[in-house]
């Protein structure tokens, strides 16, 4: 099946209690899924098509506020539209999942596929010092497998998190094992889960009441420091990545989501020829892993990062290889998708010496 | 013929002084304190005119702040 | 008798709802949202819905609507209250959910969301606050204002030509097959307050009852904003805002 589809499936075998969305190429699979699964008849499910993206992501604040595990999906200027919710959402440290399918930009851009919200996403994207996991799947199964990985992160720290897909991985078909069905929470589970949701007093002896708003510039502080230990702890136990061939390698290419297979492919070809590259495929973009990064730069002799993008997780990359080696950026924008032999062109332009 | 007869508190560190219950009260009971004024700085509410409370709560129903509370005794 | 013999728990007719919290509000002397607050907690109380009440507060005046009546809030975004309360109703579908908003919330800043919860029939109740103005940032002109009005930001009175017509939002939402109440109501004597106040519960018992959106629009006044004390505020309001936003249900099904 399709990314997007897998997506809507394992939302529901997960025990989603709600889904709220607008339709945006290429993501609008998610949505169409759901409603023709009609898992309001078996799992008691909600799913809503709101009036907007803006509609959409406030219903997700209202229903994580709430206690529920909610999520949403979009693509690139559907995400920006949310990006006021989402930073709400962080702020009154909810738990909620967020789809982006990106395509290319800035602007309506094009529909084809792109990696060109890495920023946006791993910044915080709205206003504010705030932090959403990011999750990278490559395949369709991750698209599957990282609802419930989402969803599980985002209740652990109380904080949003964001599946970060490109076009291909949402559109691309392929076999998926689908995680076994399991109940949705009942009320008990949740006012115990979320002592803190506005569920409804049910007895409770205080009020629970859901809210960013402090005017006290001392308590606001003391928020935005909580936040900040949050952020700590996900980086120190959340970072997640995948490595190919860099126990020996000379070079290191560090590329996310799709792109990441077009990479190893490449990488193949140059271990062919004698080459030695390896791989990094970070699967949380935030966290980032510094880390491995830092220590495959006292490694390898330069890195090459490849996004469709004009360089956003070069950053990154050159940050956490502490400028011990050359970090190089290749990228395809406007939806243009490289093939594997472009990515090693690209290597050995930038690293000669590499093709010896 | 029985006789209605009311008196009213006033909740004079909650009252802001608005004065809304004052147009309201039908039988002039209530005045604002001119020669005081509470812990914020407000001249409160009072029975001016105990008297002519007739416990209809015109005054609490119109008051922002929920400050006045209302009694009323039938004699007969 | 003496007051002091009138005074005794026995013969109180009236006192402060439980609901409220013991806090003093933020609101300016005399303001209208008070008088609604007090009135939305004496329904919840004796209607028995403080254990699954939630309430939606806006951004404007009534943002701290949650530091003064005591049940679950969510504090929504600038004008996203009813989207937040349609997932809060439809995921606890049980609940007693409303939200509470003022004209630039509800009518400017929040118009999509407001027309398109009201057009799926959510069932909520929405109380919203006309005082056509913005208090919170000042005194700017709001899409409730009048013509003529003087604001902030419109500081020699509100021009059609330059800013537009005051805008009836609650006709357009009577036109929705979704709304069962529209009304429009003030709470400027004890008389317009007792009917208020029924409106209230009307609202809150459609949206137990499931029967769809309730919107009770109160005209309200902003005496700091109009620059006018409390009670001249009742008046001009009484006068000017009602020969536009005349008071009445305008749906009642």
């Amino acid at each position: 099946m399709k990314g997007n589809e897998a997506i809507a499936h394992a939302a529901i075998r997960y025990g989603v209690d709600g889904y709220f969305g607008y339709p945006i190429t290429p993501q609008s699979e998610v949505l169409e899924t759901l409603e023709a699964e009609m898992p309001w008849e078996t799992t008691g499910m909600v799913v809503l098509q709101a009036e907007s993206e803006v509609a959409a992501i406030n219903m997700i604040y209202g229903g994580a506020a709430a206690g529920k595990a909610v999520m949403t999906s979009s693509s690139s200027p559907g995400v920006s539209l949310k990006q006021e919710g989402i930073s709400y959402i962080a702020a009154a440290e909810l738990p909620a999942l967020i789809v982006n399918v990106m395509r290319g930009g800035p602007g309506l851009g094009t529909i084809q596929p792109s990696q060109a919200d890495y920023f946006q996403a791993t910044k915080g994207g709205g206003h504010g010092d705030y932090h959403l996991i990011v999750l990278a799947p490559s395949s369709v199964q991750e698209m599957a497998d990282f609802v419930a990985l989402g969803f599980d992160l985002a209740f652990k720290y109380r904080n949003p998190a964001m599946i970060l897909a490109d076009g291909i991985v949402g559109q691309m078909m392929e076999k998926v094992v689908l995680p076994e069905p399991r109940p949705r929470r009942t009320q008990q589970q949740i006012e115990e889960q979320c002592s803190w949701a506005a569920t409804g007093r049910h007895g409770r002896k205080h009020r629970n009441v859901v809210t960013s708003l402090e005017l006290d510039p001392a308590r606001m502080e003391l928020n935005n420091e909580r936040f900040q230990r949050t952020y700590a702890e996900i980086e120190a136990n959340e970072v997640r990545f995948a490595t190919h061939y860099t126990d020996d390698a000379d070079y290191l290419i560090v590329a996310f989501g799709s792109v990441a297979r077009i990479c190893l492919k490449a990488i193949e070809e140059a271990r062919a020829q004698g080459v030695k590259v390896g791989l990094l495929r970070p699967i949380t973009l935030w966290p980032f892993p510094k880390a491995e990064i830092a220590r495959l730069a006292r490694q390898v002799k330069g890195i090459l990062t490849v996004e469709l993008n004009a360089g956003q997780m070069i950053d990154d990359v050159r940050l956490a290889s502490e400028c011990r080696v050359p970090v190089a950026h290749f990228g395809r924008m406007g939806g243009i998708v490289p093939n594997p032999a472009e990515v090693l062109d690209a290597l050995y332009n930038h690293f000669p010496e590499a093709k010896k | 013929m029985p006789k209605i007869i009311g008196a009213v508190t006033v909740d004079a560190l909650r009252c802001k002084g608005c004065e809304l219950c004052v147009v309201a009260c039908p039988t002039d009971t209530l005045a604002l304190r001119a020669d005081d004024v509470n812990d914020r700085g407000y001249h409160y509410a009072y029975m001016a005119r105990p008297d002519a409370c007739i416990g209809c709560a015109s005054c609490a129903a119109v008051c922002p702040d929920a400050c006045i509370e209302v009694y009323r005794v039938v004699e007969r | 008798m003496t007051p002091e013999e009138i005074i005794n728990p026995a013969n109180r007719v009236y006192s402060r709802p439980r609901l409220l919290t013991e806090v003093n509000t933020h609101y300016c002397p005399g303001c209208s949202h008070g008088v609604v607050h007090r009135i939305i907690a004496e329904l919840l109380e004796e209607m028995g819905l403080e254990d699954r009440a939630v309430g939606v507060a806006p951004v404007g005046c009534a943002v701290f609507a949650y530091n003064y009546i005591d049940v679950d809030w969510v504090e929504a975004a600038h004008g996203r209250a009813p989207a937040v309360a349609t997932a809060l109703n439809r995921l606890w579908p049980d609940n007693l959910v409303f939200t509470y908003q003022g004209d630039g919330d509800l009518a400017a800043i929040g118009t999509a969301e407001t027309i398109h919860a009201a057009n799926r029939g959510e069932n909520i109740a929405i109380i919203f606050i006309n005082n056509a103005i913005y208090g919170m940032t000042g005194g700017q002109m709001a899409p409730t204002t009048l013509i003529g009005q003087k604001t902030a930001t419109t500081p020699y009175g509100r021009r059609v030509d330059l800013n537009g017509n005051p805008l009836n939002i609650s006709d357009l939402l009577a036109q929705l097959e979704g709304t069962c109440l529209v009304t429009r109501q003030a709470v400027h004597t004890p008389a317009a307050v007792r009917k208020a106040k029924a409106a209230i519960k009307k609202a809150f018992e459609n949206a137990l009852a499931k029967k769809g959106t309730s919107v009770v629009e109160i005209v309200s006044t902003c005496n700091s904003g109009w620059k006018m004390t409390p009670a001249q505020s009742n008046e001009w309001m009484a006068e000017h805002m009602t020969a536009r936003y005349p008071l009445g249900d305008l749906k009642n099904v």
